[in-house]
């Protein structure tokens, strides 16, 4: 009992992370119809903007408060600088193109980030794994029996950050003029363009909140993990990927389960089946859900597409 | 937009000629200047001219096991300096060209075709990883061209041919070394393994471990798997703990095995951590911090060895690269040293002749343990058990064969 009750722990905290990384998937999706397969490394990158950033601010400053707000502001902020300019630069230029051109300028520039940080550059930390260093101080906020389940103060905080993101994401999509303009570019960009939205901008400020978001996702995931690599990117866009499209890609509240589910399963094929069957089973859970359901979970049908 | 894509067009340019420049050898010391030279004289990567001899290294120096690589390159680097300060080889220079596998096997087998096919490359030398130097051997033995992998431990290594040899010891051994040692040194009667399925190295450690520690009289609790790259193990560590071992064995990369270690400390497993030369890098501590205290891991040799051989190698090693050599730079050394060693006694250059110089090496001092080698082609010699304490490792014993 109480090792479920830790199971269900560790799955909803890794849950939580895949799900804030597949929501910029599906938001990228909504308006573009693009799977930015970049989304990933772009949350590497950002999760080293926040390590140089905890170095600068040394070891007292960092886990404060005011430290870990500033790690977060810079991570965020610039990755929706580079998601500006990667839309600017790689994805505008093609938008009247074949939608193929584009993913495969997807896959490009994932492969320009993730290769080009493991380049010895000097301001680059290189390309082994390096430990992230400890943003926010481990606690442990509750223990029950013999270490039998334990929660971590950064896991309460991490599922904290990553609700409100998701509340806040919801808000502006479906409460502010914005997320009007952004849905009415999803349903058809060239009537919106007609009716008078500037769907350029609002392409280049959804690549902006989405690269933000995968910056602060990146940096929960770094916090938990203590590591960071120039690789992760991969890894965690592909699993995050997959649990956009179990959610029915291009729909936001689709995205957050779709990103539970994923890391709720894994967890339990891990600790209750065998290890080596967790990819097989979380790919296995993707299919049989396409099988049933093509759209995903949440189907392609729900008017409420972003 | 219409004037964008001129611009583009520009950028992709200069991408291109980027990467058109990364793929040529890395210059490095007088070695390296040997290698423009070899180039100058024909380029596109022909052949060595008449007074150098070209040797090959194919390395990963990116990707998840980068500090390996560049480990053994530098070791390599500073054996051939030292082999042409002291006149080279029959008179010739020696001169290497390293290329980058990326820590992948498809690119290890390219980049060892490109070495034989298009630079000719009397030698290769190369790699770490097991899956990699599986993938080179291949085609070194398809090509008759002599190869020999410093610290590929995994046994299937050296089957793939005549032509393919080492200068470290196998995987079976290593299993076996870290099995005595839990069971005669720390007395323990069970232990949980984590082994990670993407690695040739791994499956084979734990393999013979496992075997092992159950012949001498243990229990093996739990069999739990995880895949390079991943970076939460708390669900198998979860259930390791459930199994209530006395220690764990990790036999995984250092990449893995620091985040590995953290997250045991923190699902509650207090007991030691065990595993192999995958541990064996500085970002180890690092990455472990002080969760990894208190380790163990079988290696090829200690930096604490006082043998004045030894001792030179860490001050030569030191000055030039600022670092402490880890056990790969010191194979890194050992394999170009044996290499340097074969070609002088070969009668020619020719494949065969190198093979059989290389196939006759018998009771070579390196700084890694005394190398002869067997009729499969491997290194038959003792290994070392290192603790981790106060991040950094201390020598506890050394297990012969």
């Amino acid at each position: 009992m109480a090792q479920l009750l830790q199971h269900l722990i560790n799955g909803l905290a890794a849950g939580t992370i895949y799900a804030l990384v597949a929501l910029g998937y599906t938001m990228v999706y909504g308006v573009l119809k693009l799977i930015n397969f970049a989304h990933g490394d772009v949350m590497m990158v950002g999760v080293y903007m926040g390590y140089a950033t905890a170095f600068a601010l040394g070891r007292d400053m960092r886990s404060s408060l005011l430290g870990v707000a500033v790690v977060f502001a810079v991570a965020m902020l610039g990755c929706a600088l580079l998601g500006f300019f990667i839309e600017r630069f790689a994805y505008r230029p093609l938008r009247e193109k074949p939608r193929l051109t584009a993913l495969i300028t997807a896959i490009g520039i994932s492969f320009a980030l993730s290769y080009g940080f493991q380049l010895d550059l000097g301001f680059l930390p290189g390309a082994a794994p390096r430990a992230f260093p400890e943003v926010i101080e481990p606690v442990e906020w509750l223990v029950i029996g013999d270490r039998d389940v334990v929660v971590w103060n950064w896991q309460v905080i991490s599922f904290g950050i990553a609700v409100a993101l998701m509340v806040g994401l919801q808000y502006l999509v479906f409460r502010t003029r914005f997320g009007r303009a952004m849905r009415a570019v999803s349903w058809d960009h060239r009537v919106a363009a007609l009716m008078g939205i500037p769907t350029d901008r609002v392409i280049a400020l959804t690549f902006m909140l989405s690269s933000a978001l995968a910056a602060g996702a990146g940096l929960l995931y770094a916090i938990k993990d203590t590591s960071v690599s120039p690789l992760m990117g991969l890894y965690v866009g592909l699993k995050a990927f997959v649990a956009a499209v179990i959610g029915g890609i291009g729909h936001v509240p689709g995205a957050v389960v779709g990103g539970l589910v994923l890391g709720l399963v894994e967890e339990f094929v891990v600790g209750y089946a065998a290890s080596t069957w967790r990819d097989a089973v979380a790919f296995g859970f993707l299919i049989l859900v396409l099988l049933v359901k093509p759209g995903g979970l949440f189907g392609r049908v729900a008017a409420e597409k972003v | 937009m219409r004037r964008l894509a001129p611009m583009l067009l520009a950028a992709l340019a200069v991408m291109v000629a980027a990467c058109e420049k990364k793929t040529q050898p890395a210059p490095s010391g007088e070695g390296g200047t040997q290698a423009a030279q070899g180039q100058g004289a024909a380029p596109g990567g022909a052949p060595a001219d008449a007074n150098t001899i070209l040797l090959g290294q194919v390395g990963s120096l990116t990707g998840g096991q980068a500090t390996f690589g560049i480990s053994t390159r530098n070791g390599i680097e500073l054996a051939l300096k030292e082999a042409n300060a002291a006149g080279g080889v029959k008179g010739k220079k020696l001169s290497i060209r390293v290329y980058d596998n990326q820590s992948k096997p498809e690119e290890a087998a390219q980049a060892a075709t490109r070495l034989i096919t298009q630079d000719k490359v009397a030698l290769i030398l190369g790699d770490v990883a097991s899956s990699n130097s599986l993938a080179m051997a291949e085609k070194a033995q398809a090509a008759g061209v002599p190869m020999i992998t410093p610290s590929s431990t995994n046994p299937t290594v050296t089957d793939k041919g005549d032509y393919i040899f080492r200068v470290c010891f196998i995987d079976p051994f290593q299993g076996f070394v870290m099995a005595k040692f839990a069971r005669e040194n720390l007395k323990l009667n069970t232990v949980a393994v984590l082994q990670d399925n993407k690695s040739a190295y791994s499956i084979g450690l734990a393999e013979v471990f496992t075997r092992k520690f159950t012949e001498m009289g243990g229990k093996v609790t739990a069999v739990e798997s995880y895949s390079q790259g991943d970076t939460d193990y708390r669900a198998q560590l979860t259930a390791i703990r459930k199994s209530q071992p006395e220690g764990i064995y990790v036999p995984g990369y250092y990449s893995e095995v620091g985040i590995i270690a953290r997250q045991a400390r923190e699902v509650g497993l207090k007991v030691p951590l065990m595993g192999g030369d995958g541990w064996d890098s500085e970002k180890l501590f690092e990455l472990g911090g002080s969760a990894i205290e208190g380790s163990y891991f079988s290696n090829h040799y200690s930096p604490d060895n006082p043998d004045p051989r030894v001792q030179k190698f860490i001050a030569d090693y030191k000055a030039a690269y600022g670092a402490v050599p880890d056990a790969l730079a010191a194979l890194g050394y050992d394999s170009a040293r044996v290499a340097v060693n074969a070609l002088e006694r070969a009668k020619d250059l020719s494949g065969p002749s190198v093979r059989d110089a290389i196939a006759q090496t018998k009771d070579f001092p390196g700084v890694a343990g005394t190398v002869t080698l067997d009729a499969q082609r491997n290194a038959v010699k003792s290994a070392v058990v290192l603790k981790v304490e106060d991040g950094k490792t201390q020598y506890v014993t050394t297990i012969n064969p």
